[in-house]
């Protein structure tokens, strides 16, 4: 999530140091109006504001991001996103209902889901290898039920990496794939919903119940 | 079904002229933006051991403060803070005029911000010798002259880093697309200029 960064450029600076004036020269005259008490009072306020008007979330862009790729006539490209589900079946059938009478492309990308930390400090080598692991698997699955598709590793956020995707792949379609409600951190944090409000492309969602996979 | 390799393909996938960036580049924390970060974080930390000292040793003397037979010269100390918040005003105008290509304007801004800030410093330096106590006279001259003395080293550096923008500024450096090396020194001096805010109200004021 976006937020301002008081340090990002020159001019945010100075924004800031017009502020911390403003802000001060508030407090000095509340202390001289009303005293030492009124003048904490409004410190509290105006320190309030300020970071509040700098933690807050800065809004996105509300356009939607359209696919930069418009297919021939019996063409179609299909981006799938996918994480631990890649290998379910259900995501399988999906990919083939999707791809069923097109001259179709397949590309599978997996976010290199990564812990908070190991983000901040850049640490993404271990995640990327896992998401590679888990992409041969996948692509070999879907090798062996007929579907040739190529795939890579994308950004650890799922709605970005579809963002970059479909810069580059320009999908007619995109297939997110998820655990059943409960187990999914993606469904928790709107990941579905997020899409479909950001790209003018249509989304289908896949549920796909590993548990009840390795149980059949 | 029909389906193919979408490798073979990969140049037509990058049609429309847009080559954003790999994804695992997208997948990292901006290195300015965390660099940035980082050296906020070591600056609030800095400064707030000081701040953090001098309300400790504030609150222990408790009333009056200053201490009996201190006096601090408030309004040399103010006159100087309007000095340094002057310098923030044509430091800004120093980058706005490069960006217009105007580089009399920028060679002005970074000359004035210069004097201005070395004035700041200056001023500072002969308060101290005029001010009528030490760093060893008590906890109270002690934390003076810790908290003003790592803003003015604070200034130092960014008068250095003033210094070598206005050579180059002189030597025909920097134009509307590139002006890199005024933008950085800029905003170090407007956080410079922050904090004094900030340590004179709470020194000085408060």
């Amino acid at each position: 999530m976006a937020r301002r960064n008081p340090f990002r450029s020159e001019a945010e600076a100075f924004r800031l140091v017009l502020l911390t004036i403003a802000a001060f020269a508030a407090i000095a005259a509340a202390t001289l109006l009303g005293g030492w008490a009124v003048g904490l009072a409004v410190a509290v306020v105006v320190t309030a504001l300020g970071l509040w008007w700098y933690l807050r979330p800065l809004e996105e862009a509300s356009e939607q991001q359209a696919s930069t790729h418009a297919s021939g006539e019996g063409e179609r490209r299909i981006l799938v996103i996918a994480n631990e589900t890649v290998a379910g079946e259900e995501l399988r059938e999906a990919i083939e209902r999707a791809a069923s009478g097109y001259q179709s492309r397949v590309l599978v990308v997996i976010p290199a889901l990564n812990t908070k930390l190991r983000h901040w400090v850049s640490d993404e080598d271990g995640a990327r290898e896992a998401a590679q692991g888990r992409l041969a698997d996948s692509l070999a699955g879907l090798a062996s039920a007929g579907i040739d598709a190529r795939g890579e590793v994308g950004d650890a956020d799922p709605v970005q990496s579809i963002a970059d995707a479909l810069r580059t792949f320009g999908a007619d379609e995109v297939i997110i794939s998820t655990h059943p409600e409960g187990r999914s951190n993606w469904l928790v944090k709107g990941v579905v919903d997020t899409a479909r409000e950001r790209f003018a492309v249509p989304i289908t969602h896949v549920v796909v119940d590993l548990e009840r996979e390795s149980a059949a | 079904m029909e389906a193919h390799a979408a490798a073979a393909h990969a140049h037509d996938d990058h049609g429309h002229g847009e080559h954003p960036p790999a994804a695992h580049v997208s997948s990292r924390v901006d290195a300015r933006v965390l660099g940035m970060l980082l050296f906020i974080g070591s600056e609030i930390m800095l400064f707030g051991s000081f701040f953090t000292a001098y309300f400790f040793v504030r609150v222990v003397n408790g009333y009056p403060w200053p201490p009996e037979g201190f006096h601090l010269p408030v309004f040399v100390a103010g006159v100087n803070t309007v000095i340094l918040v002057t310098s923030s005003f044509t430091m800004h105008w120093a980058l706005q005029s490069i960006k217009r290509g105007n580089r009399a304007g920028l060679k002005a801004g970074l000359v004035l911000t210069f004097l201005m800030g070395l004035t700041f410093l200056l001023t500072q330096i002969l308060e101290y010798a005029r001010v009528g106590f030490t760093p060893a006279s008590n906890a109270f001259g002690t934390i003076f002259f810790s908290l003003t003395g790592l803003h003015g080293a604070h200034v130092f550096v960014g008068l250095s880093l003033l210094l070598f923008a206005t050579i180059r500024s002189f030597r025909g450096h920097y134009s509307p697309e590139h002006h890199h090396g005024v933008e950085l020194p800029g905003i170090y001096w407007h956080f410079v200029d922050v904090m004094w805010i900030v340590v004179y109200a709470t020194i000085y004021i408060l």
